[in-house]
């Protein structure tokens, strides 16, 4: 086996760096107007429809999608200099991010038309909020496994099943969710499930929370009892879901948002370090830096390969590795920087704040969205191991 | 079976980077040079460089050089890191660059080169030379050396010397290349430069890059080798990459060589045809020296422990790798040195200017 790992390095064209400074002025706008606090993401959960509703004005969500549904056809690295910016100033995205990064994308690439032409226009519009259907109480990272049923009836399906661990679900208007439509083949056994857009409004379906450790409602348990879909709620091919996930996961996997979610740690203790710093306390944000830069570095560049079309799965697989190593170590690193800087120091209360709840988030980082045992067993299989 | 991790144009596509691949695998491939008895291989292999232009590349023609591109100068390093080439490409390749932008001339053979801060060469006013030069790579193999020397009565100049007007003791660095101690005393330079405002500065930068790239070449090679000794090697009745334990470890290999490629491969990119160096360029290639030393460090634990007693011995071309991965970290600026500096200007410019910062490169 022939492997080539590739890591170009490429630069964001030109016309990103109008947009960015488009977009900071108007994030700039919004902090001075009090719709969010850079610091508060820790409070209000993220979650703000007042907030997504101005940036679909603005046209930065599915910007990359065709006009025909409400897209702007911009490209795949214009999106990556707003996903980035939204994600260090910590703007509320969380309404709309899911759907603008993977389910709209799905929808667009396997949904039937009238889903297309009634869903699409209204994400894009930042009215929209999606949650991911996949994990249940016995399948996890063995996507496999799942054992929601969807069963035929007339002009669609009938599913029921639990799923868990759902993000989102008390918020989200639309899930898409994979279901058992068949027993898997002896041959195959990622055979037999199937992708469904859900409209979380169906009868049967109820939504549980489950609080998570640093005390607040992400989470949900999603139980469906004789919950109907309609035929035209499938997304692709019946029992054929296991062909349509790899190429959505470079994108889900690569980009900014997977070692960004907690920068403001490092922009704090640059802050309450002060301008001159400590041997250790220099020594110390220096490789923070460093390790940062080259993880953006890693990101952009595997952006550059799904903007030219290329499928760089192992290398997408790899800046999500690398990148939530990195993130979740940030706060002990920051932690032990910052150890003898004065109790009453500027800005102490606020690292020490964003530091407590880095801290409580961090063990989330390597389990969502593909653990690392998942991800390093990918890229074993592309160095030829598997 | 061939895991080439890194794939950018600067050093596939590039007619030099094919030819130095060439030399390396046909006249000194790791393998010849840990089981050769002697030196013998070393005149022909650096020969083969000269007749392809290969240690002068940064040269411009007009002073005597190949007039290369940086990126073919990047390409060829990386190559020679894949060898694991214990001959002074890197040094000579530094000491034409740094000649060219001075408007020396450079001379034919090897060359050799120090730009350490704090450096001990005085150049008088009578226009000699004196000093004690520690740890001088490849000094004896060198027939000229090119120095940052400060001058008497202030100001600094670079020198170009004779290293026959030296004595020269030799010393091993832990890779066991030469590790040279230079001390010259009234010694006649052979050419003479003022330096411009920041040469000594852009001189590490660059010097960190090339030594980066070099280490990252390395890095890719161990990660071929243990791919390779992984899919062979059988224990428990199964090739020990079968193993969930080894892939992990393995996996982790992959993301530190990635990590350094992309450092490096960036940081190669974006130095100008043209100095002086901006911060950006700091950013750059102090981040490459940090995030590939750290990633050595790492990178060849994890090796050595995939290949286990074989990779420990001296008859294995691990040890090549590795032990120069080591050593290189230190040469021009260590990764804490590199972290330091970093960490002082971010400081400097304030944590609202981060982020500006990161996102422009």
């Amino acid at each position: 086996m022939n492997t080539e790992l590739t890591f170009d390095p490429i630069r964001l064209p030109p016309e990103c760096a109008a947009l960015r400074e488009e977009v900071r002025a108007f994030l700039a706008e919004e902090i001075e107007a009090g719709t969010f606090s850079p610091h508060g993401g820790a409070i209000d959960g993220n979650f703000s429809a007042d907030f997504s509703r101005k940036v679909g004005a603005r046209g930065w969500i599915g910007m990359t999608w065709p006009k025909t549904y409400g897209g702007r056809e911009r490209s795949f690295l214009e999106r990556y200099v707003v996903t980035e910016e939204f994600r260090v100033a910590n703007a509320p995205v969380r309404l709309h991010f899911v759907a603008d990064r993977q389910s709209g994308p799905v929808i667009l690439k396997y949904g039937s038309e009238r889903v297309k032409a009634d869903i699409l226009p209204r994400i894009c519009r930042g009215e929209v909020c999606f949650a991911i259907g996949m994990s249940e109480p016995n399948s996890g990272s063995d996507l496999f496994a799942a054992q929601t049923k969807a069963t035929r009836t007339d002009g669609g399906w009938l599913v029921n099943g639990t799923k868990v661990w759902t993000s989102n679900a008390h918020h989200a208007h639309y899930m898409i969710g994979l279901f058992r439509t068949s027993a898997p083949t002896k041959e195959n056994r990622r055979h037999g499930l199937t992708q469904f857009v859900v409209d979380m409004k169906t009868p049967g379906i109820t939504v549980n929370p489950i609080y998570h450790m640093a005390g607040q409602h992400d989470f949900n348990e999603v139980a469906f009892a004789d919950a109907f879909m309609p035929d035209d709620h499938v997304l692709g091919e019946v029992d054929g879901a296991w062909k349509q996930a790899t190429s959505e996961l470079a994108y889900e996997r690569s980009g900014p948002e997977r070692f960004l979610e907690t920068y403001y740690v490092l922009a704090e203790l640059v802050r309450v370090l002060g301008e001159t710093p400590d041997t250790r306390g220099a020594e110390g944000v220096g490789r923070l830096v460093a390790e940062l830069h080259a993880l953006r570095r890693m990101s952009v560049s595997v952006a550059g390969m799904l903007h030219a079309g290329r499928e760089p799965v192992v290398e997408a697989a790899i800046v999500k590795d690398v990148g939530t190593i990195w993130e979740q170590r940030l706060p002990a690193r920051a932690r032990d920087l910052a150890a003898f800087v004065e109790e009453d120091a500027a800005n102490r209360a606020t690292f020490e704040a964003q530091l407590a709840y880095a801290t409580l988030i961090a063990p989330k980082l390597t389990i969502q969205g593909g653990t690392t045992e998942i991800l390093r067993g990918i890229i074993a299989r592309g160095l030829g191991l598997r | 079976m061939k895991t080439r991790v890194g794939n950018d144009p600067m050093a596939n596509d590039s007619l030099v980077a094919e030819t130095a691949r060439r030399i390396f695998t046909d006249v000194c491939d790791p393998q010849t040079v840990n089981r050769a008895s002697d030196d013998s291989w070393r005149a022909p292999a650096w020969a083969a460089m000269e007749e392809a232009g290969l240690p002068l590349a940064w040269v411009p023609e007009a002073l005597g050089g190949g007039g290369a591109g940086l990126a073919d100068g990047f390409a060829v390093l990386r190559e020679a890191g894949r060898s694991a080439l214990p001959l002074p490409i890197a040094e000579t390749l530094i000491a034409g660059w740094l000649l060219a932008r001075v408007g020396i001339a450079a001379p034919t053979g090897a060359m050799s080169c120090t730009v350490r801060a704090g450096r001990p060469v005085v150049l008088t006013r009578g226009g000699r030379v004196s000093g004690v030069l520690k740890a001088v790579p490849f000094a004896k193999a060198a027939r000229h050396l090119v120095l940052l020397a400060d001058r008497e009565g202030g100001g600094s100049a670079v020198v170009l010397m004779e290293t026959d007007r030296a004595r020269v003791s030799t010393d091993l660095s832990i890779a066991g290349d030469p590790a040279d101690t230079v001390s010259f005393e009234a010694a006649p330079p052979v050419a003479v430069a003022e330096t411009p405002g920041d040469f000594h500065d852009d001189a590490m930068l660059m010097g960190a890059t090339v030594r980066a790239m070099q280490m990252a070449g390395a890095l890719e090679a161990i990660l071929n080798l243990s791919v390779a000794y992984a899919n062979e090697r059988v224990a428990f009745g199964r090739p020990i990459g079968k193993f969930q334990a080894v892939q992990q470890s393995l996996a982790r290999l992959a993301g530190e060589v990635a990590a350094a490629i992309a450092a490096v491969g960036s940081a190669a990119d974006a130095i100008p045809a043209a100095p002086p160096f901006d911060e950006g360029v700091l950013l750059e290639a102090a981040s490459a020296k940090i995030r590939v030393g750290e990633a050595a460090a790492e990178g060849a634990a994890i090796a050595h422990q995939v290949l286990g007693a074989i990779g420990f011995t001296q008859e294995h071309v691990l040890h090549r790798y590795t032990r120069r991965l080591w050593a290189w970290r230190d040469d021009f600026g260590s990764e804490s040195l590199w972290a330091v500096k970093l960490g002082q200007l971010i400081a400097a410019k304030g944590a609202d200017a981060l982020w500006p910062m990161l996102a422009t490169r």
